[in-house]
C-alpha cells in the first residue's frame, strides 16, 4: 500500500463523479442516495487514513508514505506526511463524515451540494499531503471553488456578498504567494518540498526601491506568503471575510470552514515560512507576535458585541487562531507544539460549536441570541452538549481548548513576555463572550411564545455530538495523543530553524533547554 | 522552385480550394450549398492541421526566405486550423438559425485562416504584410456579414478604419526599418540589430511595427476597437475574431521580435512589458461593468493577451513556450465559451445580456457546469488548466527578472476574476427566473463539453503541447 495518501485524497472525488454521472434526478429518493453514497465515502476515507496514523512512525522525523510521479511543467505528483500534517490529515477525515450527517436536513440541491463536500475534502486532505510547490497550490486554491458554491448556494440573504468577499480576498491573499512560488522554483531549481526545506534562500540585507530590507529576499518571500496564509488563518486586520462567510454559510459549510479550511493557513506558516525562510521569519517574528496579540484582545472584545451566535463564534475563531500564530511564531518546542494541538482541538470544538447553533437554527432558522433564551427548560440534553464546548471553547482544563492555549501560552511567554501577557488577557475575555452567549441562549427562564414547542435533539444529532465531545476530552485529559505524534519532527523543525539564523548558538541553547 | 511551392503547399491547397469552391457556388446553388461548404471547409482545415501536426518536415525557407517553415510556423498553423474548423462547425448551426448562412462565410473564414498562416510563417516585411492584409480584408467583410444590423455594418466599418489605420502604421515602420537595415527579410534585419548599437531609424520602425501588430492582438493603448466589433459582429464571427486571429498575430508579433529584431531585445522589452500590464489592468477592470457578455470576453481577450505579451515580454525561448502554451490554453476556453455565446438565445433571437443567465443552471445543469469550468479557467483557478497557462508565462516573467510585471499580472488576474465570477453568480446564485435558453447543434455542444473537459482534464498532462511548444520556441529563438 504506497499510495495511500492517493487513496484518501481521491476516494471522496471519485464518489462525488459517481454521484455526478450516475445519480439522476432531485426527487427525495434520490437525495436520499446522495447522501447515503456521500457518508459511506467519507466514513470509508475516514477509515482508510486510519492506516496512515497507525502505520505513522512518529520518531521518523522525515517524509513518510511518500509517492512520487513526473507531471507537466517539470512539476511533480508527490506526496507524504511528517509529524506535522499527518493529524491534520486525520482531522480532515474524521470531521467530513460528520459534516455530511449534519446536513441530513438539506432539501434544495442535496445531491450537488454532497458532490460539493466530496470535492471540497479531496482537496483539504491534497493540501495536507502534497509534497511539490505548485501541487500544494493547485490543492489550496482549487477549494475556494467548492467553497465559493457552498456560500453562494445554499448561504443565507447576504451570501452573495459573502461568497464574493471570501473569493476574493484569499484569491488575492494567494497570487501573490503564486509568485513567490515562481521565484522559488527559479531560484532552487525544483519544486520538489522536502528539498526546499534545505535549501538556504538568499538572506543578505538587500536595498528595493529604496527601502532596506533586512533579511533580503527570505523577508520578500516571507511577506509574500504570509499575505497568503494571513488572510487564510485569518489575522487580524485582514479577517473581516471571515465573519461574513462564516454567518452566510450553511451549518456544514461553517464547520468545514472554521474546523479544517482555517487550518490550512497556520499548516501553511509552519510548512513554508517557518523552516523555508527561516531568516524572514525571525526578521517578522515580533511584528507577527503582536499582530496576533491584537488580533486576541480585538476580535474577543469584538465578539462580545455580536448578536448573531455565529459571527460571535467566528469573531472567537479568530481569536483562538490568534494563539495559533503566537504560538507558532514564538519559534519554540511549546510554542509549535501548543500552536497545532490548538488548530487541532480547535477543529473539534469550533466545529461542534457551528453545529449546536446549526441544532437550532434549523429549528427556528433565526441566529439572533435575542430570538432565544431558556432553551434548558425544553432541551436539557442540548443545553449539556453546548455547555461543554461552551466550556472547551474557554479553555477549561480537562477539555482539549486548555491544552492548546496553555502550550502555546508557555511559548509566548519565553519569546516576547508582553505579549503573552497581552494574549492571556484574551482568555479571560474569551470567558466573558463565551459565558454570556451561554447564558443568553440557554439559560433563564423559557418566556419566548415561539421557542414554547422546541424539541431537545434527535437521535442523529446526539450520535454526530458523541466523536466530538470524545476526542475534546480525550485529548484535554491525554495530551500526549497528539505530541507524542508532532514532538520529534516539530523539534526537527526548530532545529533546523535555529540552526540557520545567524546568531544560532544561542538561540538553539534556547530552544533545547527550553524542550527539556 | 518546386521546392518553393512544396514549402507552401498547405497554404496553396487552402487558398485554391477557397477559390474554386468560391466560383463553384457561385455557378450552383449558391447559399443552399451553405452548410455543406461549411463542413467542407473546416474538413479541409482539420486534415491540413493534422498533416502538418504530424510531418515532421524539418525548417525549410522558400522563395529566398520571404517565408519560413519551421516548427514554430508549425505550431501556430496546427492551432490555427483547429481552431478556425472547431469555430466554423460550431457556429454553422447558429449562422443559419440566424439567416447569415452565406456561402461566402466559411470561404471567407478559409482565406482569413490562409493569411494567417502566412503570418506566422512570414519571413520578410512585405510576406507580413501580405499575410496581415489577406487576414484583415477577409475579417472586415465578415464583421459586416449581418447587413441589416447596423450595429453589425458599424462594426465592420470600425473595424475595417481602424484595421487600415494600423496597417498604415505597420508600413510605415516597415518602411524605416527598410531604410536603416538595407533589406525587408527578417535575417537581414537582424544582422544589421545585433551589430552591437541600434540606430535610431531602427528603433523608431519597431515602434511602429510594433504599434501596427499590437493592434492586431488588441493590446492596450491600440485595443478600443475590440468591445464593439466583438459586440457588433454575429456571435459565430465574433467567436472567430476571437480565437485563431489572435494566435497569428500573437504568432507574427514572436517572429517580428525575434527574427527581425532579436539583437535589440532590451529595446523592445520595456514595450512589451509596458503593454502587457496595461492589458492586463485595463481588461480586468474594464470588464467589471460590462453587461453584454460578448463586450465582458473583449475585455477578458485584452487582458488575456496582456499575460501572453508577458511571455513575450521575457525575450527568451521559455517566454516564447509559455506564449505557445498560453494561447492554446487561451484558444480552447474561447472557442468552448463562444460555442455557448452564440447559442443564448431568447425566443429564437440571439442575445447577449449577462443578466438573462439568471438560474440558468437549473433548467440546463450539464451546459451551466461546462461554462462554470471555462469561467474559473478563464480566471486562471487552479486546479483548471488556464491555471497552468498563467503559471507558464509568470515563470517566465520572473525567470527573466520580470517579477514587478508578474506581480501586476496576478494581482489583475484577481480583479479580473470577478467578473467571471459574476457569470457564475447570476447561473447559479441567480435570484430572479432568468430567460436565456441555448439551444445548440451537436456540434456546438461537443465544442463547449470538449473545451470544458480538456480544462479539467489537461491538469494531468496538458496534452503533450508542451514539448511541441518548447520545439517551437526553439526553432524562433535560437
Amino acid at each position: 500500500m504506497n499510495n495511500l495518501l492517493s487513496i484518501i485524497t481521491f476516494l471522496p472525488m471519485v464518489a462525488a463523479l459517481i454521484l455526478a454521472v450516475f445519480l439522476r434526478g432531485d426527487d427525495p429518493a434520490a437525495q436520499r442516495n446522495a447522501k447515503w453514497l456521500a457518508l459511506a465515502a467519507t466514513s470509508a476515507t475516514f477509515l482508510i487514513s486510519l492506516g496512515v496514523l497507525f502505520g505513522f512512525d512518529p520518531s521518523d522525523t522525515g517524509f513518510q508514505f511518500v509517492e512520487e510521479a513526473d507531471w507537466l511543467m517539470g512539476l511533480s505528483y508527490k506526496m507524504g506526511v511528517d509529524g506535522i500534517s499527518v493529524l491534520f490529515v486525520m482531522l480532515t477525515t474524521f470531521l467530513m463524515p460528520l459534516t455530511i450527517a449534519a446536513c441530513w436536513g438539506v432539501t434544495t440541491r442535496g445531491k450537488e451540494y454532497m458532490i460539493a463536500f466530496l470535492v471540497l475534502e479531496t482537496l483539504m486532505i491534497g493540501v495536507f499531503v502534497a509534497l511539490d510547490l505548485v501541487l500544494f497550490y493547485l490543492f489550496f486554491e482549487a477549494g475556494l471553488i467548492p467553497m465559493f458554491l457552498i456560500i453562494g448556494i445554499w448561504g443565507g440573504k447576504a451570501r452573495i456578498y459573502a461568497a464574493f468577499k471570501f473569493f476574493l480576498y484569499t484569491f488575492l491573499g494567494s497570487v501573490l504567494m503564486l509568485v513567490a512560488m515562481v521565484f522559488m522554483y527559479m531560484e532552487a531549481g525544483t519544486t520538489d518540498i522536502p528539498t526546499l526545506l534545505n535549501h538556504a534562500f538568499d538572506s543578505s540585507t538587500m536595498r528595493l526601491l529604496g527601502i532596506t530590507i533586512t533579511g533580503g529576499a527570505q523577508t520578500l518571500l516571507f511577506i509574500a506568503f504570509f499575505a497568503s496564509f494571513a488572510v487564510q488563518m485569518p489575522m487580524w486586520p485582514v479577517h473581516t471575510w471571515l465573519p461574513d462567510a462564516h454567518v452566510q454559510a450553511p451549518t456544514a459549510g461553517s464547520v468545514v470552514l472554521a474546523a479544517i479550511l482555517l487550518k490550512m493557513g497556520g499548516y501553511g506558516f509552519l510548512r513554508f515560512s517557518l523552516p523555508m525562510f527561516p531568516a524572514g521569519a525571525d526578521v517578522m517574528a515580533t511584528f507577527v507576535l503582536w499582530l496576533s496579540a491584537i488580533a486576541i484582545v480585538y476580535t474577543s472584545l469584538v465578539a462580545l458585541v455580536q448578536e448573531d451566535m455565529k459571527k460571535l463564534i467566528a469573531y472567537s475563531s479568530v481569536a483562538h487562531m490568534g494563539y495559533v500564530t503566537a504560538g507558532i511564531f514564538a519559534a519554540n518546542q511549546q510554542g509549535l507544539d501548543g500552536a497545532i494541538f490548538q488548530m487541532i482541538s480547535h477543529g473539534f470544538i469550533s466545529g461542534a460549536l457551528f453545529l449546536c447553533v446549526g441544532v437550532i437554527y434549523d429549528r427556528m432558522h433565526t441566529r439572533e441570541i435575542d430570538a432565544y433564551g431558556g432553551l434548558v427548560n425544553r432541551m436539557p440534553a442540548y443545553a449539556l452538549i453546548f455547555m461543554f464546548f461552551t466550556m472547551a471553547n474557554v479553555g477549561l482544563p480537562g477539555t482539549s481548548g486548555f491544552v492548546g492555549e496553555f502550550l502555546t501560552l508557555v511559548g509566548m511567554f519565553q519569546a516576547n513576555t508582553w505579549v503573552a501577557a497581552v494574549a492571556t488577557s484574551g482568555v479571560i475575555l474569551s470567558a466573558a463572550y463565551a459565558l454570556w452567549l451561554y447564558r443568553r441562549v440557554v439559560m433563564g427562564d423559557l418566556i419566548k411564545e415561539s421557542l414554547k414547542a422546541i424539541t431537545d435533539m434527535n437521535r442523529r444529532e446526539k450520535w454526530i455530538f458523541a466523536p466530538l465531545v470524545a476526542m475534546t476530552l480525550l485529548l484535554g485529559v491525554y495530551p500526549s495523543l497528539v505530541t507524542d505524534i508532532i514532538g520529534p519532527s516539530v523539534e526537527n523543525l526548530l532545529n533546523q530553524y535555529h540552526a540557520a539564523l545567524p546568531d544560532s548558538g544561542s538561540a538553539t541553547e534556547v530552544a533545547q533547554a527550553a524542550a527539556h | 522552385m518546386t521546392t518553393d511551392l512544396q514549402t507552401i503547399l498547405p497554404e496553396l491547397i487552402l487558398a485554391v480550394y477557397a477559390m474554386l469552391a468560391l466560383v463553384g457556388a457561385v455557378y450552383t446553388g449558391k447559399d443552399a450549398l451553405t452548410g455543406v461548404i461549411t463542413w467542407l471547409t473546416a474538413g479541409l482545415m482539420a486534415v491540413l492541421a493534422i498533416w502538418i501536426g504530424t510531418s515532421a518536415a524539418p525548417a525549410t525557407e522558400a522563395f529566398g526566405g520571404l517565408f519560413i517553415s519551421d516548427a514554430f510556423a508549425q505550431y501556430a498553423k496546427v492551432a490555427i486550423l483547429l481552431a478556425g474548423a472547431v469555430v466554423l462547425v460550431a457556429g454553422q448551426e447558429a449562422v443559419a438559425r440566424r439567416g447569415l448562412g452565406r456561402f461566402e462565410y466559411p470561404l471567407l473564414i478559409a482565406l482569413a485562416t490562409v493569411g494567417m498562416m502566412m503570418m506566422v510563417s512570414a519571413g520578410d516585411m512585405m510576406s507580413l504584410y501580405m499575410g496581415l492584409e489577406l487576414q484583415s480584408l477577409a475579417l472586415y467583410v465578415v464583421a459586416a456579414m449581418n447587413r441589416d444590423s447596423v450595429k453589425s455594418t458599424e462594426a465592420g466599418m470600425k473595424y475595417f478604419v481602424l484595421g487600415a489605420l494600423s496597417s498604415g502604421l505597420l508600413l510605415y515602420g516597415a518602411s524605416l526599418t527598410y531604410g536603416y537595415a538595407g533589406t525587408t527579410l527578417f535575417s537581414g534585419i537582424i544582422g544589421a540589430v545585433s551589430g552591437g548599437e541600434v540606430s535610431l531609424g531602427l528603433l523608431i520602425g519597431l515602434v511602429f511595427v510594433s504599434a501596427g501588430l499590437a493592434f492586431k492582438i488588441s493590446a492596450v493603448p491600440f485595443h478600443m476597437w475590440t468591445p464593439d466589433v466583438y459586440e457588433g459582429a454575429p456571435s459565430p464571427v465574433t467567436a472567430f475574431f476571437a480565437t485563431a486571429p489572435k494566435l497569428a498575430a500573437m504568432g507574427l508579433f514572436a517572429r517580428v521580435l525575434f527574427d527581425a529584431f532579436g539583437g535589440a531585445v532590451g529595446d523592445w522589452q520595456q514595450i512589451i512589458s509596458l503593454m502587457a500590464i496595461l492589458s492586463m489592468a485595463l481588461g480586468a477592470v474594464a470588464a467589471i461593468g460590462q453587461t453584454n457578455i460578448k463586450r465582458l470576453m473583449a475585455y477578458s481577450s485584452i487582458s488575456h493577451m496582456g499575460f501572453a505579451l508577458m511571455g513575450l515580454s521575457a525575450g527568451t525561448a521559455l517566454g516564447v513556450q509559455a506564449m505557445l502554451v498560453y494561447m492554446a490554453i487561451y484558444l480552447t476556453m474561447n472557442v468552448g465559451t463562444f460555442a455557448f455565446i452564440m447559442s443564448m438565445e431568447r425566443d429564437g433571437k440571439p442575445i447577449t445580456e449577462i443578466a438573462s443567465l439568471n438560474q440558468f443552471a437549473k433548467g440546463e445543469p450539464l451546459k451551466a457546469l461546462a461554462v462554470l469550468v471555462l469561467m474559473f479557467s478563464l480566471a486562471g483557478v487552479p486546479p483548471t488548466v488556464g491555471f497552468f497557462g498563467k503559471l507558464y508565462v509568470l515563470q517566465a516573467a520572473v525567470d527573466a527578472g520580470l517579477t514587478w510585471l508578474a506581480i501586476g499580472g496576478v494581482i489583475a488576474s484577481v480583479i479580473s476574476a470577478f467578473y467571471y465570477l459574476r457569470i457564475v453568480y447570476y447561473m447559479y446564485f441567480g435570484e430572479t427566473e432568468g430567460t436565456a435558453e441555448a439551444p445548440m447543434s451537436p456540434a456546438a455542444w461537443v465544442a463547449l463539453m470538449g473545451s470544458a473537459a480538456v480544462m479539467v482534464l489537461g491538469v494531468i498532462n496538458l496534452f503533450g503541447i508542451e514539448t511541441a511548444a518548447a520545439a517551437a520556441a526553439q526553432a524562433l529563438v535560437n
